[in-house]
C-alpha cells in the first residue's frame, strides 16, 4: 500500500523592526525580563496601539519578494483567548483582509527538479510574551519583552508531499526573508517559527484528516516531527483506526509530539474587527516603491555567482542562500582572487568546522579578510593545503592573523628549487633499493612508488616542502635514472 | 464664588477678584462639607490641587497675558480618565488599587491650560449604567432630587457641576453618558464627534463608540474646555487630524435661517409628554431666533438601542479581557492556579452589570451567533450613519429630547434592564454614526430637569454651541439651581 503525504506550513517570522508592532517599546532579543515592555504592551487600562509603519513597508516587501498580490486595503482583528502572556487578552492580528494575498515560492528538489510551492496568504500580528515555567517553585514567570514583536504569518497551501520538500521550503523561505533584510532568521532565539500541517492519504483518494504539529523552531525539529507525524498517522490507519484532527505539540528535547487539544476543544477564538486602528490603506505606487528597493534575492545571486565567479551550479546555489554565506564568500573571493578555491574553503573547511562547533557565519570567530588572507599564501605557493588547515584551526583559536601564525610555527613551504633539488638528489641517494624497485617495476605501477620518495623528502624538510614542486623534481630525476 | 461660571471664574481670576488659590479652597471647602449628600466623588485631591492654584497663580502674576483662558480654574475629571499618580477606578472593584503612572491625553492637554483638578468623579462601572447605580462606590444622588438618579455613566460629574462642587468636568459619552446625565441633572454636556477628543488614557468601554467631552453649566463654558480637551493625537490611530477650531469665537452668531431637523421618531410613543412640552418649547424659541424648523425622519432608528447593546458590549468583551488579575488591579486571595486567578479576580473583581455585558459580548461575537449578532448590528449601524448622512443634506442640525423621562428613582428599573437601556433611545444613535451630540437644560417638572438635545454634523461643535449659547441667552433654565443648594 502506498501513502501520499500532504504537507502545509504555517510559518511565524518575526519583522526586523527596532519597535515594537503598536508600540515603541525595543523588540532587541536578550533584554532581562519585562524591561522592553512599555504601558502599551502590558495592556495597562487606556492604551492604545499605534501600527508601526516599518512593519508594513517590510510585509509588503515580502510580499512582492513572492510575486504576491498586495492587499491595499488590509485590516486588523482581535483574537480572543486568556493567556498571561497575551496581556490583553487578545491578539491584534489580521484575518479577513490580510496584507499580502495569493504568492508563491520556488524550491529545487534533490532530483534537480524545481517546485512551486503556493503562499495562501500572509497577515501581520503581534507576538506574545513568553511564559517560564522553570526556576519559579510550581509557578510560572511570565517575560512580556516579545509581546508586540512584529510578526508576519506565512500560510502555505497543502503543496509539499515529503519533510525534504516542507524543509526545502522552510530553507528557502527563510533564505528569502533574511535576503530581504526582514527578519535577522536567528532560528534559536525564535525568529522563525513553524507549524506544520500533516495528513495522509492513498494515491488519488480525497485528503485525509490533518493534524497541525505546533512550536518547531528548527528544520531538523521540523524533519523529525513530519517523519514522525507521517509514521504514526500510517501506522493508526493501517491499523483500521482513524487519525483525529487535533493541535500537537512537539518537545525539542524528548523529540516527541503530544496531543494539546482535538478540534472539539477547539477555542472559539471570537474574532472581530479591532476598532482601537484604522483599515492600511496603501496604494500602489507605495508597493511599487517597496518593490523597486528589493535587494537581490537569493536566485538571481545564484545566477550572478555562475556567471561571475565560474562556480558550478551546485555551489552557487549552496553559497547564494543564506545572505550571510553569500556576502562572506564574496568577501573572500574578492580579497584572495581564487573564486573557487574561496569557494571550496567556505564550503568545506568553515563550514564543517562552523557545523562541529554549531556557530552561525555572522559569528564566525575567522573573518572573510583572515580566510582571504591566508588563501592568498596557498595562491602563492607560501604554505601548502595542509599547512593552511593547521593555520586556520589557529586562527579559529584566536592566534591572530595567517602570517602571523605562518612565521611563528614556521610553516613556510620551501619552494626553493635548488634546497628541493638537493632533498631530492640526497633522498634518491639513500635509497638505492627503492630506486632499484622503481626501476624494475612496470610503468604503470610506477607512480605508485612515488609516494615513498615523497614522504622521505618531505619528512626531510620537516613538511616545509612544496609538494607539488617536489613531484615535479623527482619524477624528472628518477626518470632520468631509467 | 460657587455659583460663577468657568468664564466668569475665569474673568475674575484674570482681573484679580480672587486667586486660583482661593477659588480652589472655597470648592474643596464646598466638596468636603456637601459630597457626602451627592457621593459624586470617588477621589478628592486636595493637595495637588492647592499646589496646582498656587503654581497658576505664580503663572498669571507672572505673564497674564500669555497664559489660557483656564489657567487656575478648577474642574473635575472622570475617574475613567488615567491620571498620573492619582487612583483612577473606573468605577469598579477591579481596579480600587489602580494608579497609573500616565496622564490621558485629555488630563494632559487641560493640565497643559493650567486648569486645578480638585479630584475624580463618581461613575458607572466602565461606565456601563445609565443611572450611576453600578459603581462599586455607591451610587451618585441627584441634586434636584435626593430619591432620583443623577443618570449615567458620568452621573459623578453631572452631579458635582449641579450642585456647584466644581464648575465644570470631563465625562465620557459611549451612549449618552455625557448627555443623558446632564440632562437629569439640569446642566450642559457635550459629546463630540468621534475622534475629536483623543481616548488616550481614556479606559476603554466600546472604543468605536467611546468619545471624551465637557460637562458644564452653560454652553460657553463647554467651549472653553472643548478648545483645550479636543486635540489630534498620533497616540490614538481613531482621533482626527482636523485642525481644531476656536469653539469660543462663533458662539453669539445669528442662527436666524438655520434649519433645524426635528425627527418625528424622536416624538413617538414612550417619549414623557411633559418631556415633550419643554423641548417644543424650546424649538419654538429656536425658531422665535429665526430657525427655521423641519419635520424629518431617521427611519432606523427604533433598532440604534438593539444594535448598540450588540456591538458595545462585543468591544467590551475583549477590553475587558485585560483585567485578569496579573498585572494590575484586583486580584483573589491565594488563586491555587491559573484558571483559578482568572476566575475569581474577574468574578469577584467587575460588577454584575459589567458581567452581564462581557457574557452578553462574548455571546454575540460566538461562531455561529456573529452573523446573527454581530454582523447584523453593523449593518444597522451603517443604516443609521445612512439615515443621518440624508438628513444632514437637508438641515443644519437636528434637535430633539436627550431622553424620554425625567431622572427616575434609584431602583426603578433595577430588574429590569432593558428598559434602563432605552432611556438612553434618543442619544445612541448619535454614537453608532460617530456625529456630536450635546444637552442642555430647556425646562423642569416637578423640579426635575428636561434636556433639549442638538445632534450636529460631523465635526460641527462649533455650530451646535453656537445654537446652545443663543438659546442660553434667552433662556434661564441652565443657571436654575437645585433646591437646598445655595
Amino acid at each position: 500500500m502506498t501513502w501520499e503525504t500532504v504537507i502545509g506550513l504555517e510559518v511565524h517570522t518575526q519583522l526586523a523592526t527596532k519597535t515594537k508592532i503598536f508600540s515603541g517599546a525595543s523588540t532587541a532579543f536578550g533584554a532581562e525580563p519585562n524591561t522592553q515592555a512599555c504601558a502599551i504592551d502590558l495592556a495597562m487600562p487606556g492604551t492604545l496601539p499605534v501600527l508601526n509603519a516599518e512593519a508594513v513597508r517590510m510585509a509588503v516587501m515580502f510580499g512582492v519578494a513572492i510575486d504576491a498580490e498586495i492587499g491595499l486595503i488590509s485590516a486588523f482583528e482581535r483574537k480572543n483567548y486568556f493567556y498571561p502572556d497575551l496581556p490583553k487578552g487578545y491578539q491584534t492580528t489580521q484575518l479577513e483582509k490580510p496584507i499580502v494575498l495569493e504568492g508563491k515560492v520556488d524550491i529545487q528538489l534533490d532530483d534537480g527538479r524545481t517546485k512551486t510551492v503556493r503562499i495562501h496568504h500572509a497577515h501581520l500580528e503581534e507576538d506574545a510574551g513568553k511564559s517560564l515555567h522553570e526556576d519559579f517553585h510550581g509557578m510560572s514567570g511570565i517575560d512580556l519583552n516579545r509581546a508586540g514583536t512584529p510578526l508576519i504569518e506565512i500560510v502555505s497551501e497543502p503543496d509539499m508531499s515529503s519533510p525534504e520538500e516542507a524543509v526545502a521550503f522552510a530553507k528557502k523561505l527563510h533564505a528569502l526573508v533574511v535576503s530581504i533584510g526582514i527578519c535577522d532568521g536567528e532560528m534559536a532565539q525564535g525568529s522563525m517559527r513553524f507549524d506544520v500541517n500533516v495528513s495522509v492519504r492513498k494515491k488519488g483518494e480525497a485528503l485525509g484528516t490533518r493534524t497541525e504539529t505546533k512550536n518547531l523552531n528548527s528544520f531538523r525539529f521540523m524533519e523529525r516531527a513530519i517523519e514522525q507525524e507521517v509514521e504514526r498517522q500510517i501506522d493508526l490507519l493501517e491499523d483500521g483506526g482513524s487519525v483525529v484532527q487535533e493541535t500537537r505539540l512537539y518537545d525539542g528535547d524528548t523529540h516527541t509530539a503530544r496531543s494539546m487539544r482535538s478540534k472539539e476543544e477547539a477555542n472559539d477564538y471570537r474574532y472581530f474587527p479591532c476598532p482601537d486602528l484604522l483599515p492600511v490603506e496603501i496604494d500602489q505606487a507605495y508597493v511599487d516603491a517597496v518593490r523597486a528597493s528589493l535587494p537581490e534575492l537569493p536566485e538571481a545571486r545564484r545566477a550572478r555567482f555562475v556567471e561571475s565567479y565560474g562556480l558550478s551550479a551546485y555551489d552557487a546555489g549552496v553559497l547564494s542562500d543564506e545572505p550571510a554565506t553569500a556576502t562572506y564568500f564574496e568577501a573572500v573571493a574578492g580579497q584572495c582572487g581564487d573564486a573557487k578555491l574561496a569557494a571550496n574553503w567556505v564550503m568545506g573547511e568553515l563550514a564543517a568546522r562552523l557545523n562541529s562547533e554549531d556557530q552561525l557565519i555572522q559569528h564566525c570567530p575567522v573573518s572573510a579578510e583572515q580566510l582571504a588572507a591566508l588563501i592568498a599564501r596557498i595562491v602563492d605557493k607560501t604554505i601548502s593545503n595542509k599547512m593552511a588547515r593547521e593555520v586556520f584551526s589557529a586562527m579559529w583559536a584566536g592566534e591572530g592573523e595567517p602570517d602571523t601564525i605562518i612565521e611563528a610555527r614556521g610553516l613556510k613551504q620551501v619552494s626553493d628549487s635548488g634546497a628541493i633539488e638537493g632533498m631530492v638528489d640526497e633522498v634518491i641517494a639513500n635509497s638505492s633499493k627503492q630506486v632499484e624497485n622503481y626501476r624494475q617495476a612496470d610503468e604503470s605501477k610506477r607512480p605508485k612508488m612515488l609516494g615513498y620518495f615523497v614522504g622521505q623528502i618531505m619528512k626531510a624538510s620537516k613538511g616545509q616542502a612544496n609538494p607539488q614542486q617536489v613531484n615535479e623534481v623527482l619524477l624528472q630525476k628518477l626518470n632520468a635514472l631509467l | 464664588m460657587h455659583n460663577l461660571t468657568l468664564a466668569e471664574l475665569s474673568a475674575g481670576l484674570d482681573a484679580g477678584q480672587f486667586s486660583s488659590v482661593e477659588v480652589t479652597q472655597h470648592f474643596l471647602a464646598r466638596i468636603k462639607r456637601l459630597d457626602g449628600n451627592y457621593n459624586s466623588f470617588i477621589t478628592v485631591t486636595e493637595e495637588r490641587a492647592l499646589a496646582q492654584a498656587s503654581k497658576a497663580d505664580k503663572q498669571r502674576s507672572a505673564d497674564a497675558d500669555s497664559v489660557s483662558a483656564l489657567c487656575g480654574v478648577p474642574i473635575a475629571h472622570k475617574d475613567i480618565f488615567c491620571t498620573a499618580g492619582v487612583r483612577t477606578s473606573c468605577g469598579s472593584k477591579m481596579l480600587d488599587n489602580f494608579v497609573p503612572p500616565y496622564d490621558a491625553t485629555v488630563v494632559e492637554n487641560l493640565a497643559a491650560a493650567g486648569v486645578v483638578v480638585l479630584g475624580k468623579t463618581n461613575m458607572d462601572e466602565f461606565a456601563m449604567g445609565s443611572s450611576n447605580e453600578t459603581s462599586y462606590y455607591g451610587p451618585v444622588k441627584n441634586p434636584w432630587h435626593s430619591d432620583c438618579v443623577p443618570g449615567g455613566s458620568s452621573g459623578g460629574s453631572a452631579a458635582a457641576v449641579a450642585a456647584r462642587l466644581t464648575p465644570a468636568a470631563t465625562a465620557t459619552d459611549t451612549g449618552g453618558s455625557i448627555r443623558q446625565p446632564a440632562a437629569l441633572c439640569g446642566i450642559t454636556g457635550l459629546k463630540p464627534t468621534y475622534g475629536r477628543v483623543s481616548r488616550w488614557g481614556m479606559i476603554a468601554f466600546a472604543s468605536s463608540l467611546d468619545q471624551g467631552g465637557p460637562m458644564a453649566r452653560t454652553a460657553e463654558d463647554l467651549a472653553l474646555m472643548l478648545n483645550h480637551m479636543a486635540s489630534f493625537d498620533t497616540k490614538d490611530s481613531t482621533s482626527s487630524e482636523q485642525s481644531v477650531p476656536d469653539y469660543c469665537a462663533g458662539l453669539s452668531q445669528d442662527i436666524s435661517g438655520m434649519t433645524i431637523g426635528v425627527p418625528e421618531e424622536y416624538f413617538g410613543e414612550g417619549l414623557n409628554p411633559v418631556t415633550e412640552q419643554a423641548v417644543n418649547a424650546a424649538l419654538a424659541e429656536l425658531e422665535k431666533q429665526g430657525a427655521k424648523l423641519k419635520a424629518i425622519s431617521l427611519p432606523h432608528s427604533h433598532l440604534s438601542v438593539p444594535a448598540y447593546y450588540v456591538i458595545a458590549p462585543a468591544e467590551a468583551s475583549a477590553n475587558l479581557s485585560r483585567f485578569d488579575g496579573s498585572r494590575y488591579g484586583y486580584r483573589c486571595e491565594n488563586p491555587v492556579d491559573l484558571r483559578d486567578m482568572y476566575m475569581r479576580s474577574r468574578s469577584e473583581g467587575f460588577g454584575d452589570e459589567v458581567k452581564r455585558r462581557i457574557l452578553v459580548g462574548a455571546y454575540c461575537l460566538s461562531a455561529g451567533y456573529y452573523d446573527a449578532y454581530y454582523n447584523k448590528a453593523m449593518q444597522i449601524r451603517r443604516l443609521i450613519k445612512e439615515d443621518f448622512v440624508s438628513a444632514f443634506r437637508d438641515v443644519d442640525m437636528i434637535a430633539g429630547p436627550t431622553c424620554p423621562n425625567p431622572a427616575f428613582e434609584f431602583g426603578a428599573k433595577g430588574d429590569d434592564p432593558v428598559a434602563m437601556y432605552l432611556e438612553d433611545i434618543y442619544t445612541i444613535a448619535t454614537n453608532l454614526a460617530g456625529l456630536p451630540g450635546m444637552s442642555l437644560p430647556c425646562g423642569l417638572v416637578d423640579d426635575k430637569p428636561v434636556g433639549l438635545q442638538l445632534i450636529g454634523n460631523y465635526f460641527d461643535e462649533g455650530r451646535m454651541l453656537n445654537v446652545a449659547h443663543r438659546y442660553q441667552q434667552a433662556s434661564d433654565w441652565h443657571s436654575r439651581c437645585a433646591p437646598g443648594i445655595d
